[in-house]
């Protein structure tokens, strides 16, 4: 229970401002708390300056009694009617770490008007759906859905939470583990436990890519991971499959927000979005002209991929700034990636190396690209792109 | 408008090597540089400062020779800069080091904006920023490509870039951002600049000066550990392809039908 010391309180009004839920204001120069609304989160006792909140003991030991926090979740997103592909991957290897742990699989579905998606989940590998669908929730708030998320999660105590690493992802989820005051581990690209520790062992790339780690959460609950799209393979959807859905309504003091989202406005993609596509064709300087790049798109559009594009070829306005990739841009490992007419500085590199295939085409044989190349192609792409695009519609009998 | 700019010193790509055997970053002869997307923060404080004035602090949390990043952000137009340096907070996860930066900004007084860069380039997780602003009980949007303030001085409208567009968000100040390197062009330091930054004296705040609980940062507070890390290998794949251009294209038709990518 959180506590306020009335002597030392002087009704400041910190802890109600930090307060994410609604859960503490100051009446009669005083704060008062609301034990219902309240999560036990402690962002309050650390924002008095006075010292004058204090989590009870037994409290905190609760939140790190270990053995009291069952079961994985994962957290499903679903953008504008469409699952994140990333959603289907984390229930199909949940399912399988949960058969290790013998524990089960629960989806966490938020939305609107959403309810009837649950099945889904279901046929996916979830074993329950906790569905919370509320107009609040039509559109994405790192506040409402972060705080229903760790709410959720400090009633029903998972011993694992993970997430997709999607734009929301990465922003909310972050929210929900300072919440519950756990380890998140960021853009994992590996996944398994430790059935006799129960720990969850994350592997994830840093230094883009350039060094591996793994990384546990020893003396926290949940276990809390974002985890990067299309590492991990879906599974086909089991018709035969049965679980429960769970309708909860999220508690107003849930619902307050602070950004206001005034557009959402859907840029037309060329092809489907980098960091779900298997294929990248990523065009770079050795293109020379704007109008060159057509050939990019048209390589993409052949072999069912979209186009990426170098720093350079973002500066010279050939692309959009949100196709590069590279360290200052998007971090990519499709199965093909086609570097063309990329020289392959390391900006570049760190953010395409973990690619299965990788195809470099570029004029200069001593160019760094050859370095990470599976195959490598000399010449200019302005000739070879021509005839690769001809080879392949021949192939195909276009 | 009074603003703080989080700035991480980071390994410097250009220069950095990894030993393949111990699985780690080689610490020789790597150079240190300002977290590349911290410059489009700094930037984007120091625009707002050029428009509606006020103060930009940088504040920094790392090993002493950090001081060295906030001088470079001095010498681009910072007011002040502040090093957060302990032993005590080496080893820091997210959940560490947003604690010791919120004790800091709390230290510093009423702010009304606080910027970061969307991800350092060495940890790459995204996370300090939004954990940041929970500790801090500020509203915050990531990914920030582009920003306006409204007439009233207070009232902020952003657009966060998604996988299918972007959203256009309005919040009031205070907040936090966390902003991508489209944001803006960062400027090159002036001479005034330079000279100042070097003059300049950066305060050091250790654990004990912040205030801060010694189980709540560095490793002791942080709740992840790395158990292992590795270097991966791109295990000898490369592959010239040979001859004219028909006949590399022909080759890597050949492979592309074997690896079945023409399938689709």
């Amino acid at each position: 229970m959180l506590k306020v010391d009335t002597e030392k309180c002087t009704g400041c009004g910190e802890c109600e401002e930090v307060c994410t839920f609604g859960a503490i204001c100051v009446q009669n120069d005083v704060a008062v708390v609301d034990q219902d609304a309240c999560t036990l989160c402690g962002i309050c006792v650390d924002a008095c300056p006075e010292g004058a909140l204090e989590l009870h003991d037994e409290e905190r030991l609760l939140a790190t009694d270990l053995s009291s926090w069952k079961g994985i979740w994962v957290v499903a997103e679903c953008r504008s009617g469409v699952f994140a592909p990333v959603t289907f991957e984390l229930l199909a290897k949940s399912r399988v770490l949960a058969d290790k742990l013998s524990t089960d699989v629960t989806a966490v579905l938020m939305g609107h008007e959403i309810e009837s998606r649950a099945q889904e989940l279901i046929l996916h590998g979830a074993d329950r759906v906790l569905v919370i669908d509320h107009p609040e929730l039509a559109t994405f708030t790192d506040e409402v859905y972060g705080n229903i998320l760790a709410d959720l999660a400090k009633k029903e105590r998972p011993e694992i939470i993970l997430a997709g690493a999607t734009a929301a992802g990465r922003s909310y989820i972050p929210r929900v583990a300072t919440i519950l005051n756990t380890g998140l581990t960021a853009d994992c690209t590996g996944l398994d436990v430790r059935a006799e520790d129960r720990a969850l062992l994350q592997t994830r790339p840093a230094f883009g890519g350039n060094l591996l780690a793994t990384i546990v959460c020893p003396g926290h609950r949940p276990q809390m991971a974002t985890v990067r799209p299309h590492v991990m393979r879906a599974s086909a959807p089991d018709p035969g499959r049965k679980g429960d859905v769970i309708r909860i309504l999220p508690g107003e003091n849930l619902l307050g927000h602070r950004v206001r989202v005034l557009e959402s406005v859907k840029e037309q993609a060329e092809g489907p979005n980098l960091s779900e596509a298997d294929v990248i064709v990523t065009a770079g300087r050795g293109f020379e002209q704007e109008k060159n790049v057509e050939l990019a798109r048209e390589l993409a559009d052949l072999l069912g991929g979209t186009v990426g594009a170098t720093r350079a070829a973002v500066d010279a306005g050939w692309l959009s700034g949100r196709s590069q990739i590279g360290q200052t841009g998007v971090t990519v490992s499709p199965k093909l990636y086609m570097a063309c007419g990329v020289s392959g500085a390391i900006q570049h590199i760190v953010g395409m190396q973990g690619s299965e295939i990788i195809v470099a085409i570029n004029k200069d044989a001593e160019a760094p690209i050859f370095d990470v190349t599976t195959y490598g192609l000399v010449g200019d792409v302005k000739e070879i792109l021509p005839l690769l695009i001809r080879s392949i519609r021949k192939k195909r009998g276009l | 408008m009074n603003i703080v700019v989080c700035i991480k010193q980071v390994p410097d790509a250009k220069t950095v090597r990894f030993n393949t055997e111990k699985g780690t970053l080689v610490r020789e002869g790597v150079e240190a540089v300002i977290n590349p997307f911290d410059f489009h923060a700094l930037e984007a404080g120091l625009q707002l400062k050029d428009t509606y004035g006020g103060e930009v602090t940088v504040l920094s949390m790392g090993p002493p020779q950090a001081e060295s990043a906030l001088k470079e952000a001095l010498s681009l137009g910072a007011d002040k800069g502040i090093l957060l340096s302990d032993r005590a907070f080496a080893g820091a996860d997210t959940l560490a080091t947003t604690y010791t930066l919120a004790k800091a900004i709390k230290k510093l007084g009423p702010v009304d904006l606080v910027l970061c860069g969307k991800q350092a380039i060495d940890g790459d997780t995204a996370q300090v920023g939004p954990g940041l602003a929970v500790r801090l009980g500020l509203p915050y949007v990531t990914c920030v490509n582009a920003l306006s303030v409204l007439d009233d001085g207070k009232t902020m409208h952003l657009r966060r870039i998604n996988e299918d567009g972007y959203d256009i968000l309005e919040l009031e100040m205070p907040a936090l951002l966390t902003v991508l390197a489209s944001l803006n062009t960062p400027r090159l330091p002036s001479l005034k600049g330079k000279m100042r930054a070097r003059k300049a004296e950066i305060p050091v705040w250790d654990a004990r000066e912040l205030g801060a609980e010694p189980d709540r940062i560095g490793l002791a507070g942080s709740a992840t550990q790395v158990v292992s890390t590795w270097v991966p290998t791109f295990e000898a794949r490369r592959e010239m392809l040979e001859g004219p251009a028909e006949e590399q294209v022909k080759a890597l038709v050949f492979r592309f039908k074997e690896a079945g990518i023409l399938n689709a």
